[in-house]
Formats: C-alpha cells, sequence, structure tokens
C-alpha cells in the first residue's frame, strides 16, 4: 500500500490535534463512509464518565482517521499520548461466505494478531451491508451468517466489537438508524479507550511523581509526561483539565524554588539557576512556543524560559476558557513571582534585563488580551489589567533612569554601553511580530534609542495608567503615579508640568490626613516652587515645612532660612508685601485683656497680652506684629452704656483659642461644639425687651464646606486688611515655642473694637491670621457724671434714722478740691451730720484706689458735702443718715366701730389697703458741681405703725382702746404713751388703765392701750382725743438724737349710753324649761339712761305737754336660726326722753334647737319721719301692705341687709324704684348710746320628748 | 512577620501605623495609602454579602514585587492593612487571618479603654504637649510639668497594642 510508504506525519501540536482512530480492511469503503462518519461523529455529545471520582463531562468527540499501519502502533516504553491510536477499526463489505473464507478472514486475523502483539484491545469490526450487492447475488446466504462468522471467529465473548453498518449512503430511515447504533458504539468504544489508556497513562504519570525524590529525576522529563496529558486534553477540548495539568507543574516547580531557598536542593534546579542571557519576554501570539518546549526538552532552559512557556501554555489555555482577566492577573502575578525566584534561587541577573523582560512581558500580555477583546470588555475590565499598565510604567521608568534617560544631559557613555547590553538581550524580534508596528520589542527598543523617545513612550504610559486608574476610581493609585511623573519632569526640569501632579497628591494626602506623604511631597513641590520662581508659594510651602515636626531639625531650619534670606534680601519693589498665612508660622494661643472686662473708658488704657506658639525652628525677628481692629459704634444699643459694660462685662479676660488641627482631616468628632449663646434685643427707646432668640456664634465653622479645610495651601485666601485701626507691637523675637506679646493702646472714641486680623511682618514677609476666631472685642466708652441716691434698706423707715447711699459716678468730670454736692433741706427731713463718716473712691472697674473723710457742713437751708477728689471715671460712694420727721401723719387709722366718723387723710399720705405702710415722699434738690442744673432726689418714707381705736362700753361707763400695730420688720420699744383730749375739758378725764410704760412691739404685732373715760357733770357731745407714744427701734442701744413721738388724733361722738336694752326668755307657763318647738315668750324691756340731751335733739323728738318722746324702732333678728319669731319681729314704739321710762315688748319666739342658745339680737334704730320733700305722693298702703322700710343704714354691715332679705320682704335698700316715695327713715343708734345688757346670755333649751331625732348643734 | 502594620480610620486617615525598616517609612506610608484604593473597591464589591457573611478579610489587596499588602476591614469600617515581604513565603492565607484577628482583638482593647477616644491616633509614646493643646477633659493623664507644658501619659492600651504589633513584626507566626 502507498500509505506505508508515506513518513510518519509529524505531530502537529495545534488545536486541530484529533484522537487518532485507525482504519484497516476495505480502504474504498472507508473513504466512501468517511466524509458521513466525520461529520456525523462530533454531532451528538456523550457523557464520559471519570476515574478518581472526577465529575463525568458531555464529550464531543471527534477524531482523526488514519491508515492502519503496525508502526503507529506505540512501542513498549513510549509514552507518547498524541500518536496514540485509542482504536482500531476494521472495515468490511463482505457478504460472501466464499469471500470471506478466502481473504477476509485471513486479512482480519492479520489484524488482530498484530493487535494482539502490541496489547491493544480497542478494536472494532464494521460490516456494511448494501442492498443493492444483495440483490445482484441471490444465492447469497442470509447476511446474519458473516456477521455470525466473524463474530464466531474474532468477537470472543466480545460480540459488540462488530457492528453492521447498512446501506450507509442512502437515505432512508434504516440507514440512519443504523447510522446511530454505529456511531453510538464508536462513542463510547472511544471512550473506553481514553478512560483506559489515560488512565493508564495518568497512573504512570503518577509514579513517576513520586520518584521525584530520587536523584536522577528531572523535572524537566516529568514536565513532558504531564504536559502530554495536558495535550490529550486540550485535543478532547477539556481545556480545564488541561490547565490543571499546567497548574500542577507551576505549583510544582514553585514549590522546588521555595524549598530550594530553604535550603532543600534539588540537582536539576541548579540548572535553571544559570545567569540570565535572554530577557525577551513572554511569547503569547502562538499557541505553543515550540522553541521554548524544545529547550525545555533538552534540559536546556532558563528559570525564565521555563515560566515563559508556562504561562503561554496557561494563558492559550485560558483565553480557550475565555477569561482572559484571569490571564491579567496571573501575568501579574507571575511577574512579581519571577522576580522573586530569581532573587531566591540568586540567579546572576544584569541590571535592567529584569525590568526589560518584565515590561515587554506586560506589554505582550496587554496586546494578546487586547487582541482577543473589544474595546468595550477592554474598558470595563480596566480593574484586571491596570496593574500591567503600573508595572510596565514603573518598569520603564527604571529603565530610563538606568540608561541615563531621564537626567538632563542625557545618557553618557557608561549609560549607553549598557543600554546596548540590554538590548542584546533582548535577540532579534520574533517573526510573528515583525510586522506589527506596536509590538512591545520595538517600543522598547525604540525606548531605549533617545532620551526623546524614552520620554514620549514613558508619558504615553504614565497618561494612560493616570488614566485608566482614575477611570475606575483608584484615585490614590492615580496620584502616587502622577508623582512618580512629577518626579521624572522635576529631572528634566520641566517643573511647570510637575507642579500639577504634586499639587494633586497633595491635596489628596491632605485630605486624608497621611502626615508622612504630605511632608515629602511638600518637600518636592517646595523645590519645584522654587524652580518656577513661585515665590509667594514657595515660601509658604517653606513655612509649612519649617513647622513639619516630621522633618529633621536641620530640614526645618533650612526651610525657615530660606524665609529669611527672602525677607532679608532688598525688595526692588520697595512696599511690595508677600502675605502668608500664619498658621503654619505661629498660632495664637491666648489673649489676654488688662483691665480683665475688656473695658476702658475714653482716655483709658487697655493692655492685651497674646501669646504666639511659634513654630519656626530658630528665632525670628518680626519688626512687627500688628492687630487689625474694627471699630463700630453702636448707638443706641443698651449693652453698650457704660453701665452695662461695667456691671456685666465680667470675665476673667483670657480667650483661648483652640489649636487648629491643620494637617488632619476633619472627622465627625472633631468638628468644633456649637457656641450658642442667648440673645436679646431691646427696644432702644424704653428698654423693653423686643425680640429673644438663640444664636449660633460658629455657625461658619460647623457649615463649611469639608473640601475647603485643604485650601490652606490656597494663599489667595488671605488678603491684607487696612484698617485705621491697629494695636502694633514693634521689634519682637519670636523664640521657637510660645512667646508673649503686649499691646498697649490708649482708648480714644467710645465703640466696640473688635480684633480682626494678626499680622506679623519679617522684612516684606507678612504673616497673617486673616480671621481671629472666637471673636475678641473690647470697648471703650464715656460717661456723663451721675449722682444716685438710694436707700440702703429696702424702705426707708420714718421716725427713726435712716441711711442713704450716694454714689457719685464722675464719668469724664474730674472732681477738684472743693467741689460739693449742696442740698436744700426739706422741712420735714433732717440730714444727720455724723463726724466719722467717710467716702470711699473706686474706680470704674470696682478697684478701691482711696477712701476721705466726708465733710459736711450744714446750714438752715443747705447742707453741703465736699466731695473727695477723685478722677475721672471712678465712682465715689458715701453713706448719709436722714431722719423723716413724724409729721403730724396723725388722723390715721380706721376705726373698727360703726358710725365713727373716718378721720380725714392728710392729702399727700397715700393709703394703701391691707397692711401697707402709709407713706410721705421728701423731694431734695441737689446741686452738682458738673452742672448748673439742680438733681431732685425723692426719697419716700414709710410710717412703721397704723394706729386705730375703739370706744368700748359697761353700761355708762366708757372706754378708749388704741390698738397700735407695727407694720415694719423692725422691733421697737414703746414708751410713754399719752392720751389727752385737746378740747381741754376740765369735766372730762382720762384715766390711763396701762400698767407698764415701757412696752416692746415686734415687727407685725400689735399693741393694745385702754383709758377709762370719767366725768362729772353731763357728758360732752364728742371728744377729740390726741394718742402719742414715744418709740426707738429695740435694736439699737443709744441714738445720737432724740426722736419724735408717734402721735395719733381721733375724736369720738356720741359716747354716753341713752338706753338699755334687756331681754328675756321665758318658758311656756308650767314648764321648767324651753323645749324646741314649743312657743316661748320673749320680753324686751327697753329702758331710758338719761333725760334730754343735746344729742336727742333731732327730727324723731316730739314734744307734748313738756313730755318729749321721740320714735324708736326695734327689731329682733336671730342671725344664727336658732330661734323662729313668731308675729311680728319689729315695731315702732314712742319713747318718753325721760330718765327710767320703759317700754316693754313681748314676743312669742320658738326655739329650733336643744341646748343653750345665745338670746335674739334685739336692735333699736332711730325711726325718723319722712322728709317733706317725699310726702307728696305717699301711698300709705304701699308701704304698709309691703312693709318694705327705705332703711337709711349708712356704714351698716352687710349681714345685717342678707337678713332683711332672708325675712323674705321685698327689700327696697335699693332706693332708685322708690325714689320720690314718702318713707320713713331708720338711722341706726350710735354704738356708745345704746346698752345691750342681756348680750352673751344664753337660755336652756330641751329636746322635747316625742323628738325621736335628737339634733345636736355645736356652735 | 509583617514589615508594616498599619490602622486607618473610617475617614481614612492613619490611627496608627507602624513599619519595621523605620528608614523606610515613607515608602510604606505611600504603599498603604495607595493600598486603600483596593480595600474601598473590595468593601464596594462586598456590599452587602460582607455584613452578612462577616468575612472581616479582604485578602491580599495587591501584590509588588517585593511585598505583599493584604487587608481587613471591621465592622465599622476601620482597616488593617498588613504589608508582608514577598520572599516570605511562610506567610500563608490562613497565617495572615489568624495576624488580622490577633490585631482585630487587640484594637478591640484599646476601643474599650474608656481613656481613648474613637478616632484619636493609638498614641504610644510618651508625649510633652502643651497644656492648651489638650482639650479639657480629654481623654489624656495629664501630668503637669510647668505651668504650660504637661505630660501626656500614654494610655496603657495603646502600649499593649503597640506591644502586639511589635511581636507580630518580629515573630514568625
Amino acid at each position: 500500500m502507498d500509505a506505508s510508504e508515506e513518513p510518519l506525519p509529524p505531530v502537529i501540536y495545534t488545536m486541530e490535534n484529533k484522537p487518532i482512530v485507525t482504519c484497516a480492511g476495505d480502504q474504498n469503503l472507508f473513504t466512501s463512509v468517511y466524509p458521513t462518519l466525520s461529520q456525523q461523529l462530533p454531532r451528538e455529545p456523550m457523557e464520559w464518565r471519570r476515574s478518581y471520582g472526577r465529575a463525568p463531562k458531555m464529550i464531543h468527540l471527534e477524531s482523526n482517521f488514519v491508515q492502519f499501519k503496525e508502526e503507529l502502533l506505540p512501542k513498549e516504553g513510549n509514552k507518547a499520548l498524541l500518536t496514540f491510536p485509542f482504536l482500531h477499526i476494521y472495515w468490511t463489505e463482505c457478504c460472501d461466505t466464499e469471500v470471506y473464507k478466502a481473504t477476509v478472514k485471513d486479512d482480519l486475523t492479520k489484524w488482530q494478531n498484530v493487535l494482539k502483539a502490541h496489547s491493544s484491545v480497542d478494536w472494532l469490526i464494521v460490516i456494511v451491508e448494501n442492498d443493492a450487492k444483495k440483490k445482484n447475488k441471490t444465492n447469497i446466504l442470509p447476511r446474519t451468517s458473516i456477521v455470525d462468522k466473524i463474530r464466531n471467529d474474532f468477537c470472543n465473548k466480545q460480540s459488540d466489537r462488530c457492528v453492521v453498518l447498512s446501506d450507509p449512503l442512502k437515505d432512508s430511515s434504516r440507514t440512519q438508524e443504523s447510522w446511530n447504533a454505529f456511531l453510538t458504539k464508536l462513542r463510547t468504544l472511544l471512550l473506553m479507550s481514553f478512560t483506559k489508556n489515560l488512565g493508564k497513562f495518568e497512573d504512570d504519570m503518577r509514579t513517576l511523581r513520586e520518584k521525584r525524590t530520587e536523584p536522577g529525576w528531572s523535572f524537566c522529563e516529568y514536565f513532558m509526561v504531564q504536559e502530554e496529558l495536558a495535550f490529550v486534553f486540550e485535543m478532547l477540548q477539556q481545556f480545564e483539565d488541561a490547565l490543571v495539568q499546567y497548574d500542577e507543574l507551576d505549583a510544582l516547580f514553585s514549590q522546588y524554588v521555595v524549598n530550594f531557598g530553604a535550603g532543600d536542593g534539588a540537582n536539576w534546579l541548579t540548572f535553571f539557576c544559570q545567569p540570565v542571557k535572554s530577557w525577551n519576554g513572554l511569547i503569547l501570539r502562538k499557541p505553543i512556543d515550540m522553541e521554548k518546549r524544545e529547550s525545555i526538552q533538552r534540559r536546556e532552559a532558563t528559570l525564565l524560559d521555563l515560566r515563559s512557556y508556562l504561562f503561554s501554555r496557561q494563558c492559550t489555555l485560558l483565553l480557550f476558557l475565555q477569561r482572559p482577566w484571569e490571564v491579567a492577573q496571573r501575568a501579574l502575578e507571575l511577574l512579581h513571582n519571577c522576580v522573586q525566584e530569581l532573587k531566591l534561587l540568586e540567579v546572576s541577573v544584569p541590571p535592567g534585563a529584569l525590568d526589560c523582560w518584565v515590561f515587554l512581558s506586560c506589554l505582550e500580555v496587554l496586546q494578546r488580551i487586547e487582541g482577543c477583546c473589544d474595546r468595550a470588555q477592554i474598558d470595563s475590565n480596566i480593574a484586571h489589567t491596570v496593574g500591567l499598565w503600573s508595572y510596565a510604567t514603573e518598569k520603564l521608568k527604571s529603565l530610563g533612569y538606568l540608561c541615563g534617560l531621564v537626567s538632563e544631559k542625557g545618557p553618557n557613555s557608561e549609560d549607553l554601553n549598557r543600554t546596548v547590553d540590554l538590548l542584546a538581550g533582548l535577540g532579534a524580534e520574533r517573526p510573528e511580530t515583525a510586522n506589527t508596528a506596536q509590538s512591545p520589542y520595538k517600543k522598547l527598543k525604540e525606548a531605549l534609542s533617545s532620551v526623546e523617545a524614552f520620554e514620549k513612550h514613558y508619558l504615553d504610559l504614565s497618561h494612560a495608567t493616570i488614566e485608566m486608574y482614575t477611570s475606575i476610581g483608584r484615585i490614590r493609585s492615580a496620584k502616587f503615579v502622577g508623582k512618580d511623573l512629577a518626579e521624572f519632569y522635576m529631572r528634566k526640569k520641566a517643573p511647570q508640568k510637575a507642579e500639577i501632579y504634586l499639587q494633586g497628591a497633595l491635596k489628596n494626602y491632605l485630605a486624608e490626613g497621611w502626615a508622612l506623604p504630605i511632608t515629602h511631597t511638600r518637600k518636592q513641590l517646595a523645590e519645584c516652587q522654587k524652580h518656577l520662581g513661585q515665590i509667594e508659594n514657595y515660601l509658604q510651602t517653606s513655612s509649612l515645612l519649617a513647622s513639619d515636626h516630621h522633618l529633621t531639625e536641620e530640614e526645618r531650619k533650612h526651610f525657615c532660612q530660606e524665609i529669611l534670606d527672602f525677607a532679608s534680601q532688598p525688595s526692588d519693589n520697595p512696599g511690595h508685601k508677600i502675605v502668608l498665612p500664619m498658621q503654619s508660622f505661629a498660632q495664637l494661643r491666648d489673649l489676654h485683656f488688662d483691665p480683665s472686662n475688656a473695658v476702658v473708658h475714653v482716655g483709658g488704657v487697655l493692655c492685651i497680652e497674646i501669646t504666639m506658639y511659634s513654630q519656626m525652628p530658630v528665632p525670628v525677628h518680626v519688626e512687627q506684629i500688628v492687630v487689625n481692629v474694627h471699630f463700630s459704634i453702636e448707638k443706641n444699643n443698651y449693652r453698650k452704656t457704660a453701665e452695662w459694660l461695667t456691671k456685666h462685662k465680667t470675665s476673667n479676660g483670657i480667650i483661648n483659642f483652640p489649636p487648629e488641627t491643620a494637617p488632619f482631616p476633619v472627622s465627625q468628632n472633631s468638628l468644633p461644639a456649637l457656641e450658642l449663646y442667648e440673645m436679646f434685643e431691646r427696644s432702644p427707646s424704653d428698654n423693653s425687651l423686643n425680640t429673644t432668640g438663640i444664636i449660633c456664634r460658629n455657625v461658619h465653622m460647623l457649615l463649611r464646606r469639608q473640601e475647603s479645610s485643604s485650601s490652606l495651601e490656597m494663599p489667595s485666601g488671605v488678603a491684607l486688611e487696612e484698617g485705621a485701626h491697629v494695636l502694633r507691637c514693634s521689634h519682637v523675637t519670636l523664640e521657637p515655642g510660645a512667646n508673649q506679646i503686649t499691646f498697649r493702646t490708649q482708648a480714644k472714641e467710645p465703640g466696640t473694637y473688635t480684633l480682626r486680623q494678626l499680622c506679623a511682618s519679617v522684612g516684606s514677609v507678612w504673616f497673617v491670621l486673616p480671621h481671629i476666631y472666637p471673636i475678641v472685642q473690647y470697648d471703650v466708652y464715656s460717661q456723663e457724671p451721675q449722682l444716685h441716691v438710694e436707700p440702703l434698706a429696702d424702705s426707708l423707715l420714718a421716725g427713726i434714722p435712716q441711711k442713704v447711699k450716694f454714689t457719685v459716678t464722675t464719668g469724664h468730670y474730674t472732681i477738684k478740691n472743693g467741689d460739693s454736692l449742696q442740698l436744700s433741706n426739706a422741712e420735714a427731713m433732717l440730714i444727720l451730720c455724723q463726724a466719722e463718716s467717710r467716702a470711699m473712691v473706686y474706680s470704674n472697674t470696682r478697684e478701691q484706689s482711696s477712701d476721705a473723710a466726708l465733710r459736711i457742713q450744714s446750714s438752715d437751708k443747705v447742707t453741703s458735702i465736699s466731695l473727695p477728689v477723685a478722677p475721672a471715671y471712678h465712682v465715689i460712694e458715701f453713706e448719709l443718715e436722714v431722719l423723716s420727721l413724724p409729721s403730724a401723719p396723725a388722723l390715721g387709722g380706721e376705726s373698727d366701730m360703726l358710725g365713727m366718723a373716718e378721720p380725714h387723710r392728710k392729702h399727700k399720705d397715700k393709703q394703701k389697703t391691707g397692711h401697707c405702710m402709709v407713706t410721705t415722699d421728701h423731694k431734695v434738690s441737689i446741686d452738682c458741681p458738673w452742672s448748673i442744673y439742680s438733681t431732685v432726689i425723692a426719697l419716700t418714707f414709710s410710717v412703721p405703725f397704723r394706729t386705730t381705736h375703739a370706744l368700748l362700753s359697761s353700761g355708762t361707763r366708757k372706754y378708749v382702746q388704741v390698738c397700735v400695730q407695727n407694720l415694719s420688720e423692725l422691733d421697737f420699744q414703746l414708751s410713754d404713751s399719752y392720751l389727752v383730749d385737746t378740747s381741754d375739758s376740765t369735766d372730762l378725764q382720762l384715766v390711763p388703765l396701762n400698767t407698764q410704760s415701757q412696752q416692746p412691739i415686734y415687727s407685725k404685732q400689735s399693741v393694745f392701750f385702754v383709758w377709762e373715760l370719767k366725768w362729772t357733770e353731763e357728758p360732752p357731745p364728742s371728744l377729740h382725743c390726741r394718742f402719742s407714744v414715744g418709740f426707738s427701734p429695740a435694736s439699737e442701744e443709744q441714738l445720737s438724737i432724740s426722736l419724735k413721738p408717734y402721735t395719733y388724733e381721733f375724736k369720738v361722738e356720741n359716747f354716753f349710753t341713752l338706753y338699755n336694752v334687756k331681754a328675756e326668755i321665758f318658758p311656756p307657763s308650767g314648764m321648767e324649761y324651753c323645749r324646741t318647738g314649743s312657743l316661748c315668750s320673749l320680753e324686751v324691756l327697753i329702758t331710758r339712761l338719761s333725760d334730754l340731751l343735746e344729742v336727742d335733739k333731732d327730727e324723731a323728738l316730739t314734744e307734748s305737754d313738756e313730755h318729749f318722746s321721740t320714735k324708736l324702732m326695734y327689731e329682733v333678728v336671730d342671725n344664727s336660726s336658732n330661734w323662729a319669731v313668731c308675729g311680728k319681729s319689729c315695731g315702732v314704739i314712742s319713747m318718753p326722753v325721760a330718765a327710767r321710762a320703759t317700754h316693754r315688748v313681748h314676743m312669742e319666739v320658738m326655739p329650733l334647737f336643744a341646748g343653750y342658745l345665745p338670746l335674739p339680737d334685739v336692735r333699736l334704730f332711730k325711726y325718723l319721719p319722712h322728709h317733706s320733700a317725699h310726702s307728696s305722693q305717699l301711698d300709705a298702703d304701699s308701704w304698709i301692705e309691703n312693709d318694705s322700710l327705705s332703711v337709711d343704714k349708712h356704714g351698716d354691715d352687710q349681714p345685717d341687709s342678707s337678713s332683711l332679705k332672708s325675712r323674705g320682704s321685698v327689700h327696697s335698700a335699693c332706693s332708685s324704684e322708690h325714689k320720690g316715695l314718702p318713707m320713713p327713715r331708720l338711722q341706726a343708734l350710735p354704738a356708745g348710746q345704746v346698752f345691750n345688757s342681756s348680750s352673751g346670755t344664753q337660755v336652756l333649751v330641751i329636746p322635747s320628748q316625742d323628738d325621736h331625732v335628737l339634733e345636736v348643734s355645736v356652735t | 512577620m509583617a514589615v508594616c502594620i498599619a490602622v486607618i480610620a473610617k475617614e481614612n486617615y492613619p490611627l496608627y501605623i507602624r513599619s519595621t525598616p523605620t528608614e523606610n517609612e515613607l515608602k510604606f506610608h505611600y504603599m498603604v495609602h495607595t493600598s486603600l484604593d483596593v480595600v474601598d473597591e473590595k468593601i464596594s464589591a462586598m456590599g452587602k454579602a460582607l455584613v452578612d457573611q462577616r468575612e472581616l478579610y479582604l485578602g491580599l489587596l495587591y501584590p509588588t514585587e517585593d511585598y505583599k499588602v493584604y487587608g481587613y476591614v471591621t465592622n465599622s469600617k476601620v482597616k488593617f492593612v498588613m504589608v508582608v515581604d514577598s520572599s516570605n513565603t511562610a506567610l500563608r492565607d490562613n497565617e495572615i487571618r489568624s495576624m488580622f484577628r490577633k490585631l482585630h482583638n487587640s484594637y478591640t482593647d484599646v476601643m474599650c479603654n474608656p481613656f481613648y477616644n474613637p478616632g484619636d491616633r493609638i498614641q504610644s509614646r510618651w508625649a510633652l504637649l502643651p497644656v492648651s493643646a489638650s482639650s479639657p477633659g480629654g481623654p489624656y493623664f495629664l501630668c503637669p510639668i510647668q505651668s504650660r507644658w504637661a505630660l501626656l501619659l500614654c494610655p496603657i492600651q495603646s502600649r499593649a497594642f503597640d506591644n502586639m504589633v511589635t511581636s507580630m513584626m518580629i515573630q514568625v507566626c
């Protein structure tokens, strides 16, 4: 056969590899069937059950059908799997027994023998039946016989090794069926063969691996074996399994390297430790890098070769598996790993060689991935590839530095030599990339060729990397690459390009508070700014660096010196200022006012002491430190008055400034606390409260944007304020650390001064603190001289010496020697001069400055008080004693008695209800030395006592009672009480019944005095009395002056008793006691005690036959409802005006309760006939029927009128409807004129016997 | 054996950072700072799943040629970053995990210290501070030396934390 002459087909390791199936027998037959077979075989998947518990897989089988040759069968020990024939098929379409016996059987036997010789058991015999042939030969045996024969002859027990394929080229259902059966059989057998042969192979491989500790073991050999397996899996399109093989190899190798590092070296590994001579990077464009594979096979591969080859295979498989991003990730790991392994194995590598290798490899991987993905996929998976970009950038940078491509002058000869060596190690470009313009090889070669080309490539890479990092949000990484780029630009002397990257990075570090990176970046930035000539920025950065504790002392001094050097050099533009923020230069720690309340009067001196904490490492001489002050006048503001300021603004005068946590980001808890204050807005006119609320003073701190905290770097934020008002301190040397600086100022204009900015100038450099916060203010005020007079106690008491405090606020007036206060004397008020009275002089801040004796000169009209000498804005205080004379306050007090004439009030005295004291105002006009006008001061004195009087009777004997009530808080001693009759009638005698001459009267207590009235002849109709009592405060031992006694005048009228009323109740006749419910008799006896007197002469008096009589009305009233009055309770009687005249009235009353009952009241009224004016329209019936009386009871009390009501009559006290009716009038007799002799008597009433209920009323 | 251990606040500023070759401190600062990118990425990628599974270990953040950077995030979003020498092959994932767990426990102790203010840097050195620099009633024992200066006594727990970190940097776990 010609096939046998053909040379062995070379194994091509491509994807096109398929498992080999040999075909023996009728070649023509096979050729005819082949197209259908190769097409149909992979169509249906087949489940492949795996050994070792591996998961079964559905697999599409394909085969490479080759003609059977004995050479194809593997010889003993040949481990090749790719060339291994997995199945042998014998094709025949013999249907003739004769033919079978003659040729086919022999051929089959021969074939079987060959197979047996190679112990191959994977075979199949296919008998193709053809209907057309059958028809031609009618004498043929039934077809089964041939099949049966073959089965008999060859398929010993394995009947399934023989299949029939019917009419394979026809298109019929039978054909289809037969094909299906055949294909299934074929697939099953193929898989069985795979399982068996691969299993055997794996076992062998494992055995080989177990021998790895034996001396002669070679990793390369083993590598080839396991890779064979990987190839087969790849051939079967089981890429996952194939990848596993490579991963196992990878891990095995890695472990060897690690062990080698740990001192457990394997011999074969030393071979990999040969110096690196070639660094041409990974090659991923071919499925199999045969060159490298062969070098491994030959055991000539270096570590890089092995790694490269291994990775290229893994990469290929991963790409088959559609996992390009894993390639990128593994690539980065591999590159890092290789660098580490070379280090570990101490392989000698020329400098830069690894960088080249890594750079090429990165780009190769990236290009390979780009080659198999579309743009959108790449863009969405930047996160996976950016690491490679970054790594490549880094490596290119280090190559650039190595080869002198970054320096300004370009590479020197040594650099060039190195470059040449590096390029030599790259070797020639590989053919597969030769036509690619952007191949990694070309890029590297170009980049290393010239400074310009390097710059171009490096910038391209850097920008691409930064862009990628930024696009996936890895800002920090982008900034870090940017910083490298900035470094490159700085090397290239292009600081203007570097600046933006440094600023960007710095901003990022500042925002997140990374101190060391901040310092480092700032240092770079300083250099950049210096080159750029950005003086202001450079100085600012320098000041920040000079105060940076992360730098060494020398570095800090250097930067500080930079500032000082600049400051000291003469400026070509005098007056030009460089304004820098103060924060980094020095910090304001605290501020101290003297006077501490930060309030000074015009012309006063204010000291402000500040503590500045210098951040500079060396002492700095500052020409001047200036505080800009903002001046504002707040008129009509209550808060800004001198009184308010001096009284209320009391603080310790120390203001602490919070330390600025400049370089750290603002976290939630480091925000300043809310500073809330109450706010009151008062109306300017009457000082009443208009609005009130709460304000937050540091709202600008709380609500500012978080970002702006990094604007510390921005010098533009600092503006120098030019104000008219400045506090200045010149030539100060600020030592490192805390410094005290004192400002002194003399207050000029009144108003509020707010400290705004703090500036320190060093030459032309100005360090400015733009806002002093918290707000610091001081107030300057001017004040008019004023005099205040106020009592020391709550109220002044009349009659005793009282202290009054004089306060002279000098304001802008200076009290000279001889200045005095002229007090015009009030009549009833004495100013008591005391020898030892002293005046105190205070400053406005209440510090005592001096005291001096007070000279008081009194004439009868004017009291002159000479003031001590006092400077402006001081306060003079002294006390004077004044005495208000009790200027006959007199007919005060209210009488308890009815019908008593009310004493008249003095017009000026104000009588307040209740227990308030009667007050008297005294006005004093004072002439002050600073004014031509007099000041009128009103002092109010209160009378400490209230006095009342009462007339008491006992039959015809009369007594006067005076009650003195102490309303004040003081205790007094009363002495020498007198009651005198002012009318001075000799007839009348007042006999005191008071035993003690001295009597204390305590606060809020009363003392009673009683006198008996005695007369010899007819008593006077009225009596004018004056009560006087001496008093002095009980606490004070001795008073310098004698005090006037307290007097009280009153009048008593109609005090002589005219009638005696006597009431008696008798039980019903035959009874011993009164009983409830039974009528008793009430007998009222009214007796006239005197003859006609002056007082009787009124309208009621009637004269007939020289006998005078008067009309009286009696009324029996029982207010406590103990008695029921039966019949008329009142009546009018005509009473003869003669001594002993008696009138008796009988009445029936019924007790309602049992017990001792007081008698009902019997009242007497004068019954006056109606006036003539009323008489005209009198309808006699009306008033008789109504029993209505117009009662003229002035001063009658309420219970009385209510008792009238209770009797059920239509009450007519309200006179409007009776106006004009001729009504008789009733006039109550004055209390002194009627004596009720039975008042207080009681009658025993016993309960009636048939009462079932006993009511006991306890009154 | 770690070469650098850092504790980073929720707001991404360092609460504590320490590295063994002190001359290369800056490099590690940059490295840890850059690694926050990946930490942020991982946290946002895990999202809810992280909370549910309570897996605080973030794994390898990114390898560099010489170092491996690992991350860990507490429930309160405080991050721990550990830098390990690449050549140190003894440290596998499990060891790193257990180191992080130890670190977390130590950090919890620091947080339990009543004198520690959450968010403050974990101070472990004696410091001389101006009196005014410390807020009144602040978290420190201030021992006045002169009127204006006070010795800041570092809280004891912070020392314990520091010692723990030192031990992690020295011993091979």
